[in-house]
């Protein structure tokens, strides 16, 4: 029989406010197994755990049971309490008594009561523990970086610079994400281009650094340390090695379309680069619409390419890479303004969103940085703006904030007073939050300097009359409507996660909210990490972002996955899946229920009467395995049990709770 | 031993007044079993009748586990998790929900309530539906009193 320590924590008065520990001591010394039992203000104090590991070595215990708060918060600390006394840091259990028991139960009798059951269910489980040991597996000293927006620049970046190699993959053509529409940023207001620019460079020309574009993530196997990423390289009909990035083709080819990157508010070809400053700077033909590869007439762009390096038979190719860390940072779509209807967004043309406004100031865009009205070319003279659309409202199921349009507005607002000196804005909002650095104080501006006009309150419908926009709403300050006869309305559309970002986390194994937004491992203490170890978040795929947010972010991100890469090697879980051979029957249910495919069967040979015989086992590989013990439910022949949670160890604790 | 006296059932094995049913729970390491411990960082109120074995998660839950509980003596089981399609270990509680819709019949065959098992999904955020749950479950299986059915004599 072990011989069990058990150590009631006080935890001040959380606990034995309502919980009588003294009392939790004493009863405790009869349950079997139990040599010693003691209360105390503060277990995991250091003077606290030196009494418990006084104890270990006075009462030579084989392992104990620590009745506190929840494991979740400080079972590591206990386990490294049991390590420092020489005992093995598996044969602890730790026992909630307060989460889930003194805080939720006001009355100290039923209080102290369950604290004696769930103690005594920790008791009978450490009673069936047996010593585990921890592997190690090999780190491979790469990282993958999903989504070269900035936040995976900046974290590519800053992984390479640490001394890793890394792959910055994109499944657009060119590096940029979001930020390479944008025309100019708040609060500084430089021109996007030309800070995102340099840094696009800076990452394809960095020698730790292989970009990746125009592919996506497929599967991903393996786990921390070691990732087997499945990426499909999509066919771009172009060579990359042998074009220089001319742009003859692009030039010649007849077929025109709308343009994605113009927000549909100018027109491309069907081989193209998306913007001038892309990187790599080479063209890619849209198969869709390319009129060789859609009925095999045209092929002018072949004939025109001096190098050859048009390829029409060129195909996706599939690679298989290993990482040791990844980054995910795929951003977030611009919200599809077509659900507000009362806004007649998607049916009238000059009602726009905040990125078509972008595009329309860009010296570069359709306009060459005119602002023009998308349905006659006009120059608008009064401009409305209406805030938090798809942003905090219920209604449309998007409760949240999304945190960058408020400044975005003001910037709007502040550079169409400057291109059109005349014109007037005038900016319907809910609240004006500005809380980053230097935030407020251009928002001020805005109002003061630049003469916008801010209105509180709702927009109800906006309807087109001649060639006018009225905007009819209600001021709630002044508990009035307002109509204004409008030229251009733009709406601050919010962010929404990327349409198959769900799917993405499925691919990964990592978790996402209500929205599709990545959850990151903790709110507040791990804000860069996700559930599964070995994959962080860095932007705005995580939640709605700026880009000041999200660089920092993509920079944290990347500490951690350097950090990762630096080690050694990694020590796996200890409480994992283990298969008794004797008892298998080989018939491979668990390797089908594994979701980690982490098990797999061998053949073993077996002394039989004198003979030998082959036959198939399960085996679980130690490295794979994340201990969820969904095996050991499936296998009928209880061969396949989980170290930490087994059948006995589990049945110990249903029998100890059952005892009257 | 007077908090633990109070527990028991009157002899000749009726429900008197005072009498507590005895539920034991399976909560999933990532997603219930946070979400008891949010109801007690929010201190929420609720009875104690419900003890929770931490599991890694809800597919970890044996049926063998259920009837154990049963055997021994417990009045009532909840099996615990992540909601479909968010489980930690991506796809343990959709097998949870299969196995225990199945055993949950198997079990009202045998005579059990079915209020007597019940398999929920309580995200680690959900603190508020952690403390109706278990307050629901316990004042329903009060109401059905002390379970006799699979029980061993003890
Ligand atoms: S415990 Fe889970 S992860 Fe480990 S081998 Fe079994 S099914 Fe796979
Ligand atoms: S389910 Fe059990 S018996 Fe079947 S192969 Fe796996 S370990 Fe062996």
């Amino acid at each position: 029989m072990k011989r069990i320590g058990v150590f009631v924590c006080h935890c001040g008065t959380n606990i034995a406010n309502t919980v009588d520990c003294a009392n939790v001591a004493e009863v405790a010394k009869d349950f079997p197994g139990v040599v010693y039992s003691c209360d105390y203000k503060y277990m995991c104090s250091e003077p606290g755990q030196v009494m418990i590991q006084e104890a270990i070595r006075e009462h030579n215990l084989d392992g104990y049971v620590v009745a506190a708060c929840s494991p979740r918060m400080h079972e590591p600390t206990f386990r490294k309490c049991a390590e420092r006394a020489g005992m093995n840091p598996y044969m602890v259990e730790q026992v909630n008594i307060r989460e889930q028991c003194s805080w939720v139960h006001a009355d100290k009798t039923k209080g102290t009561g369950k604290s004696i059951d769930i103690t005594r269910m920790g008791v009978a489980k450490v009673a069936q523990n047996e010593p585990l040991f921890s592997t190690t597996i090999p780190v491979t000293k790469r990282a993958l970086v999903i989504g070269a927006g900035i936040a995976g620049i900046q974290a590519a970046i800053d992984i390479a610079d640490a001394g890793y190699p890394v792959t910055l993959l994109d499944r657009e053509h060119s590096m940029g994400g979001k930020m390479a529409q944008v025309d100019k940023t708040f609060p500084t207001l430089d021109c996007s281009a030309c800070i995102l620019t340099p840094k696009m460079v800076e990452a394809a020309q960095h020698p730790n650094i292989e970009i990746v574009t125009y592919a996506e993530v497929e599967a991903v196997d393996g786990f921390v340390g070691n990732f087997d990423v499945t990426i499909r390289k999509k066919a771009r009909y172009v060579d990359v090695n042998k074009c220089t990035g001319c742009g003859l083709c692009s030039e010649k080819c007849p077929k025109k379309v709308a343009s994605e990157f113009e927000m549909n508010l100018g027109t491309r070809k069907a081989i193209y680069v998306p913007f001038p400053q892309a990187v790599p700077n080479k063209p890619v033909i849209d198969a869709k619409n390319c009129r060789f590869l859609l009925d095999g007439k045209c092929g002018v762009c072949k004939k025109v390419c001096p190098t050859g390096a048009v390829d029409y038979e060129q195909k996706d190719e599939v690679i298989v890479e290993r990482f040791g860390s990844i980054v995910v940072a795929t951003g977030f779509e611009q919200f599809d303004i077509s659900k507000y209807e009362e806004y007649g967004a998607g049916r009238i043309p000059d009602v726009i969103t905040g990125l078509h406004l972008e595009r329309l100031m860009n010296a570069s865009g359709p306009t060459m940085g005119k602002i023009k009205r998308p349905s006659d070319g006009k120059v608008p003279e009064k401009i409305v703006f209406i805030k938090c659309v798809g942003s905090r409202d219920e209604a449309k199921g998007r409760p949240y904030c999304s945190r960058a349009c408020c400044m975005y507005v003001a910037k709007h607002a502040t550079l169409i007073k400057e291109k059109i000196p005349t014109s007037k804005s005038y900016i319907f909002y809910m609240d004006v939050r500005t809380a980053g650095k230097n935030y407020e104080e251009f928002y001020a501006r805005t109002q003061n300097e630049y003469d916008a006009q801010y209105i509180r309150g709702r927009v109800s419908k906006i309807f087109q009359v001649g060639d006018k926009l009225i905007v009819r709403g209600e001021d709630s300050l002044l508990g009035r409507p307002v109509e204004i006869e409008a030229d251009l309305v733009v709406l601050a559309a919010g962010m929404d996660p990327q349409q198959d970002a769900k799917d993405l986390a499925r691919t990964l194994g990592i978790s996402y909210d209500q929205h599709g937004w990545f959850t990151e491992a903790h709110p507040k203490l791990r804000p860069v990490e996700t559930h599964t170890a070995g994959i962080f978040l860095a932007g705005a795929c995580q939640g709605p972002k700026d880009i000041p947010d999200s660089v920092a972010q993509a920079s944290a991100a990347a500490v951690k996955a350097a950090g990762l890469l630096s080690k050694k090697e990694l020590t796996a879980e200890a409480q994992t899946a283990g298969c008794n051979e004797a008892y298998c029957s080989g018939c491979g249910l668990c390797v089908a229920i594994c979701p980690y495919k982490a098990i797999e069967l061998k053949r073993i040979s077996e002394r039989v009467h004198g003979g030998t015989r082959e036959r198939q086992v399960s085996s679980v590989n130690q490295g794979l395995c994340q201990g969820c013990g969904a095996c050991s439910v499936a296998c009928p022949s209880s061969a396949m049990n989980l170290k930490g949670f087994s059948n006995d160890q589990i049945l110990a604790e249903v029998d100890a709770l059952c005892q009257r | 031993m007077s908090a633990v006296d109070e527990k028991k059932v009157n002899a000749a094995g009726q429900p008197d007044p005072n009498w507590e049913p005895n539920i034991v729970g399976f909560a999933c390491n990532w997603c219930t079993y946070a979400g008891a411990d949010l109801a007690g960082l929010s201190r929420m109120q609720y009875p104690p009748n419900v003890k929770l074995i931490r599991v890694p998660c809800s597919g970890r839950a044996n049926p063998q586990f259920v009837l154990r509980a049963f055997q021994k003596g417990a009045d009532g089981v909840l099996v615990a998790g992540c909601h479909p399609g968010d489980c930690h270990y991506a796809t343990g509680n959709y097998f949870t929900r299969r196995r225990f819709l199945l055993f949950q019949r198997l079990l009202e065959f045998s005579g059990i309530d079915p209020r007597r098992f019940q398999a929920r999904w309580i995200s680690g955020a959900e603190a508020p539906k952690f403390r109706d749950v278990v307050t629901q479950m316990a004042e329903e299986v009060k109401a059905l009193g002390p379970n006799r059915k699979l029980r061993e004599e003890l």
